[in-house]
């Protein structure tokens, strides 16, 4: 069996299928063309069960159970099924007094919110290949974000000692999440194994990718929010239900994000929240971008919309009388301060400003075109395990120039680029003087946790800062021998280490690099190589009952808004301008920092707007190609704004927060507040499509 | 990857892909004509046909021709439809072809695979359809002429060996007054949740339809209603609506309700259009 | 399980300026010959049913989805792929506006472009935007082509 923190799910289906598209059995041939031939002409003859179709249906006292054997699955990190039902995770919050919560709100909103299942539709395909050696060595080649989980995974599913599994991972064509989960590496070992260990290749179809593999989770939520007369946010209730699909692999960890970081950047003193992973008969969900959070915040944003309306407030002065600020606690009652919060009242004064440079008011009609906008706030804690955690080598070669080594892993985020920045910064040398690969090798590279949760610049950068200090002290006690002073009195910079009272005194690097050898020809000294690491530091696991705990190191925060075009006969939109304002700690390079936030506002509009999986009465996706499947296109992209508050994060390389997600999280929410002010009616579902909209109308069933 | 083999054969003449055809059938190869070979390689990937041979027409020269004759406009089956839209001798073709698939797979994709495709919208024919523009169609037995009705109901019905060599229209049919709508289920490539394409002729409007029903369709029935001024424009479109030749498509881009609500939209706005000019 | 051996066809061809000759199955996709047979993997399968472009090469001149245009179909053409872009103008804008992220979709977007310089030197937005939307890019917002592509197609002074 497979799967994290779940072992639920078998790498081929055994005794029962449970979703539509799941692998059950595997053909190797020479020819790719042979391999599907074959594949063909392999008849399954099924026996149909009886399927669950949606979580809510899951939970019903009468449901089928997708897992009979829910309490015999080995657990890894922290996970509470509950046998003899559907649910796979349940994570609670209890946070102050729920009764004097209601008893002090004078407004009180109660909505649901659907989010149904979609995929990541990374422009690549996930891919692997597997060999196995006569030595039994085992090299795997993979298209992921996690090349040294499936290290592991492989070495525990096919008791491989650790070493023996070497995986190498390029430049990877885009993920979104979808590529940290581990499913056809297993599959590419099996099938290597079955030929005697050649090297095998397995590649999903587009068709393949969309179903069979893990897909972006669905959350169907129930939330109650009040507030007191003037505002003031004073209880909130929450049950999440994600739609985890027939196995539960990450969705069970999402499904804690999406209890953790519950009430959006709100100070809610009152908070109760069941987020439940549940089992139901769809695709198997994984981390997406956001990692729950675009979920959560679309529940919460919707709320506090129509609450600001009960209340007679702006949307976003509501939302600014209500940020969560320093000395409130999270959710999960970790104490916040400037630097694991960063600054959300700034971020909202910032979008302000933005909306106020436009003359044109937030709502407008010409003929039968409305123009409005939808505003939203977010947050993210990264939900990182406790001892998620990276290394890096520095090593210096012998013309001064330098070879970064780090285990983060290139999916189009530009974090390579910008790590090797962070080691310039702190080596105070020219960029173009260090050398980093494009690929991971975990037998070269030192470990990396995974390339998830926009964590790279935040691990894998402390890593190479400590890396960086190590090898600064190494020239500085080098060179401190030659030029006969104290490494206290030296400073490195330029590609030289000198006096810091006569700079002109001093060695260049490339004297140092491999050891300094004098006129005589003795030399002292060696390879410089710096080393550094650095894992998570004082994180907590939560409480079971209460879920108090530090579930991450800090949060970004942010505030967005969508201006949509809507017409009133037609049904349909566009999308104008979309903004978004976030505290980044510290901007480390501004064009890919922008290009993050931007990729991913587009990722969100597309996903709310129009992206989800389309599922027959049995359960089947019916959409499994991209000319059924909408993805946004070139021409349907809104004016973007995109600016930054700097509220450093101290534990960080230079302050930096993570972004890589962010951009997306309030899309969702911002898209259906801006349409829901333009339509009139609460749009609580998604996919944003004129259809959906229509129905809410015409139908609101 | 598709996963079977066929023998690949490109005739440079009509009277030799008739005959190749004719021969590979007596083979059992079942064989297939191939123009773009969009459809067919989509298809055949996904292991839905399989064809023993394709008969490329792409090198027969009557298949690429566009081209005047006479009083006539005359365009090759295998002429793609990027190619028609630039040179745009048809402005109501020129317009529907664009509304098919992307500019890239346009330029692939072919007047006559489209028409005679296996997936349901078939859009290009609506113009045809409407210009009752006549075909050339070739066999084993030569070349003959049909109308447009008379071989398309809500497809190609060509005898077997048969394919579609020139679609004829009328040069006075080409410059008529017309209108072209197509509303998606959002964005602007796809498949279509309604596709109307009309044109006024001698002050009565003609339309035809794709994504409505499960094939595209001319009706005389709702023509007619359409036509009877002496209704207002939202009775006729409610009677339009009933003489539907099948039901509402219901699928992936859209149901059937919400069909009919963008129908009806699409029909008043293609009358009133039309009824203005 | 043997299978018969498949017919095998010769395509000659030129692919980036270069006379080819291939042996093919008749059910060889150009897309998978290209990178399987010749090694050109810039071109990349996206969805190898025609919706997103990533496979998009010129074909005389013309951008064409390689993954929907069998190999046999391909003799007697000129191919470009990526690989026969030698430091274009618009790869330049691509590499200037940061229009890529995880590069995937890249060569397909370039190689519209160039089939799009090729047809219309002076194209307007409009033209602009109708031939890129046969492309799809994951990563980026479209913004960032927009840009870059918007310069390609700016008369210098």
């Amino acid at each position: 069996m497979t799967g994290s923190p779940l072992e639920d799910r078998p790498p081929l289906a055994i005794e029962k299928v449970r979703y539509y598209g799941e692998p059950v059995a595997l053909v190797v041939a020479e020819e790719e063309y042979i391999a599907q031939m074959a594949a063909l002409r392999i008849k399954v003859e099924y026996e149909l069960l009886p399927a669950v179709l949606s979580p809510k249906e899951a939970l019903q006292s009468n449901a089928p159970l997708v897992h009979e054997h829910l309490d015999k699955y080995k657990r890894h990190e922290e996970v509470r099924p509950e046998p003899g039902t559907n649910i796979a995770n349940r994570v609670k919050i209890r946070k102050g007094n729920m009764e004097e919560g209601w008893n002090n709100s004078v407004h009180t909103v109660e909505i649901e919110v659907t989010l149904p299942q979609s995929d990541h539709a990374a422009m690549e395909m996930r891919c692997t290949t597997a060999q196995i050696m006569p030595g039994g060595k085992v090299i795997l080649h993979s298209a992921s974000q996690s090349p040294y989980v499936i290290q592991r995974a492989i070495s525990e599913s096919f008791q491989v000692p650790l070493h023996q599994v070497i995986v190498h991972t390029p430049l990877v064509g885009g993920s979104f999440g979808g590529k940290a989960a581990v499913q056809l590496e297993y599959l590419a070992y099996m099938a290597s194994h079955a030929v005697g260990g050649k090297a095998v290749k397995l590649v999903n179809s587009r068709e393949v990718d969309m179903i069979a593999s893990p897909v972006h989770i669905g959350l169907d939520a129930k939330i109650k929010l009040g507030c007191t007369r003037d505002g003031k946010l004073t209880a909130a209730e929450f049950v999440h239900l994600f739609d985890g699909g027939a196995y539960s692999d990450r969705g069970v960890v999402m499904s804690r994000a999406g209890a953790v970081d519950c009430t959006g950047p709100y100070r809610i003193d009152n908070v109760h929240c069941d987020s439940l992973c549940v089992y139901t008969n769809h695709p198997y969900s994984t981390s997406f971008r956001g990692f729950g959070h675009p979920e959560l915040t679309f529940a919460i944003e919707r709320a506090m919309d129509i609450l600001a309306k009960r209340v007679g407030m702006d949307p976003l002065e509501f939302r600014f009388a209500n940020a969560i600020g320093p000395g409130d606690t999270s959710p999960t009652q970790t104490l916040l301060d400037r630097s694991n919060l960063g600054n959300l009242p700034m971020c909202i004064a910032k979008l302000k400003a933005w909306l106020d440079t436009d003359d044109s008011p937030q709502y407008e009609t010409h003929g039968h075109l409305v123009k409005a906008t939808g505003v939203c706030c977010f947050w993210k804690n990264s939900n990182t395990p406790t001892d998620a955690g990276a290394g890096a080598v520095v090593a210096f070669n012998a013309d001064g120039t330098v070879n970064l080594l780090c285990g983060a892993v290139e999916i189009g985020q530009g974090t390579r680029t910008s790590l090797t920045q962070l080691l310039a910064e702190r080596l105070r040398m020219d960029e173009r003087m260090i050398h980093i690969a494009p690929e991971v090798r975990t037998e070269t590279d030192p470990f990396y946790w995974k390339t998830v949760a926009s964590r790279s610049t935040f691990l894998v950068g402390n890593a190479i800062l400590r890396a960086a200090d190590d090898a600064i002290a190494q020239l500085k006690g080098l060179a401190a021998v030659v030029l006969q002073c104290l490494p206290t009195d030296l400073d490195v910079g330029g590609g030289r280490v000198f006096l810091k009272d006569a700079p002109a005194t001093g060695l260049a690097i490339e004297q140092l690099a491999h050891g300094y050898t004098f006129p005589n020809g003795t030399t002292i000294g060696s390879q410089v190589i710096g080393r550094g690491s650095y894992t998570m530091q004082n994180l907590t696991l939560m409480d079971p009952e209460t879920g108090k705990g530090k579930l991450g190191p800090e949060w970004t925060v942010g505030a967005q808004a969508v201006e949509v075009e809507w017409n009133t006969k037609e049904f349909t939109y566009k999308i104008i301008r979309a903004a978004t304002i976030v505290d980044a700690g510290k901007v480390i390079n501004p064009l890919f920092a922008r290009g993050q936030i931007t990729g991913a506002m587009s990722m969100g509009l597309s996903f709310s707007s129009r992206e989800a999986f389309f599922f027959d009465e049995k359960g089947a996706v019916r959409n499994n190609q991209i000319r059924t499947y909408k993805l946004i296109r070139f021409g349907e992209q809104p004016e973007y704004f995109v600016d930054f508050v700097e509220t450093p994060h101290m534990e960080a390389p230079y302050g930096l927060r993570g972004i890589g997600e962010h951009g997306l999280i309030g899309m969702p929410a911002a898209l259906a507040n801006s349409l829901t002010a333009a339509t009139g009616v609460e749009l609580n579902r998604l996919p944003l499509t004129p259809e959906t909209i229509w129905r809410t109308i015409h139908d609101p069933v | 990857m598709i996963p079977f083999d066929f023998d690949y054969y490109k005739p440079s003449s009509v009277p030799l892909a008739a005959e190749w055809f004719h021969l590979l059938q007596q083979q059992g190869k079942h064989p297939i004509y191939y123009a773009g070979g969009t459809e067919i390689v989509t298809w055949a990937r996904t292991n839905d046909i399989h064809p023993g041979a394709v008969i490329d027409l792409k090198s027969v020269p009557e298949c690429n021709v566009m081209e005047m004759q006479g009083d006539k406009l005359v365009i090759g089956s295998c002429v793609t439809l990027s190619a028609l839209t630039a040179a745009n001798p048809f402005p109501l073709l020129s317009e529907t072809a664009r509304g098919i698939a992307d500019q890239t797979a346009r330029n692939q994709i072919t007047l006559g695979g489209n028409i005679c495709g296996n997936i349901i919208y078939r859009e290009a024919v609506l113009p045809l359809l409407l210009a009752n523009s006549r075909i050339r169609i070739a066999g084993i037995e030569g070349i003959r002429e049909a109308s447009i009705h008379q071989v398309f109901s809500q497809k190609i019905r060509l005898e077997a060996g048969e394919f579609l060599v020139q679609i004829v229209t009328d040069r006075s049919d080409l410059s008529l007054p017309f209108v072209h709508i197509k509303k998606r289920q959002i964005g602007s490539v796809g498949y279509p949740l309604v596709t109307v394409a009309a044109l006024k002729k001698d002050e009565r409007i003609h339309t035809a339809y794709s994504g409505v029903c499960s094939f595209p369709f001319q009706s005389a029935a709702i023509d007619q209603v359409l036509n009877d001024t002496s209704l207002p424009l939202s009775a006729r479109i409610d009677q339009a609506v009933g003489q539907l030749p099948a039901p509402l498509l219901s699928n992936v881009e859209g149901s059937a309700a919400f069909r009919e609500f963008v129908l009806k939209q699409t029909m008043a706005e293609a009358v009133h259009t039309l009824e203005r000019r | 399980m043997t299978l018969p051996p498949p017919a095998m066809y010769p395509v000659a061809c030129e692919v980036n300026g270069e006379k080819r000759l291939v042996r093919v199955r008749a059910a060889d996709i150009l897309l998978s010959t290209l990178r399987d047979q010749l090694g050109l993997t810039g071109s990349k399968p996206g969805c190898e049913n025609g919706d997103c472009g990533a496979c998009t090469i010129l074909v005389d001149g013309l951008p064409v989805k390689s993954c929907l245009m069998l190999t046999v179909e391909a003799e007697g053409k000129q191919l470009t792929t990526i690989e026969g872009l030698k430091n274009s103008p618009v790869q330049h804008a691509f590499v200037r506006y940061q229009a890529f992220q995880c590069g995937y979709c890249t060569p397909g977007f370039i190689m519209n472009c160039e089939g799009l310089r090729n047809a219309h030197p002076h194209a307007d937005e409009e033209t602009i935007r109708v031939w890129l939307e046969s492309n799809i890019c994951r990563c980026t917002s479209y913004e960032e082509i927009q840009h870059a592509v918007r310069d390609v197609f700016t008369p210098k002074t």
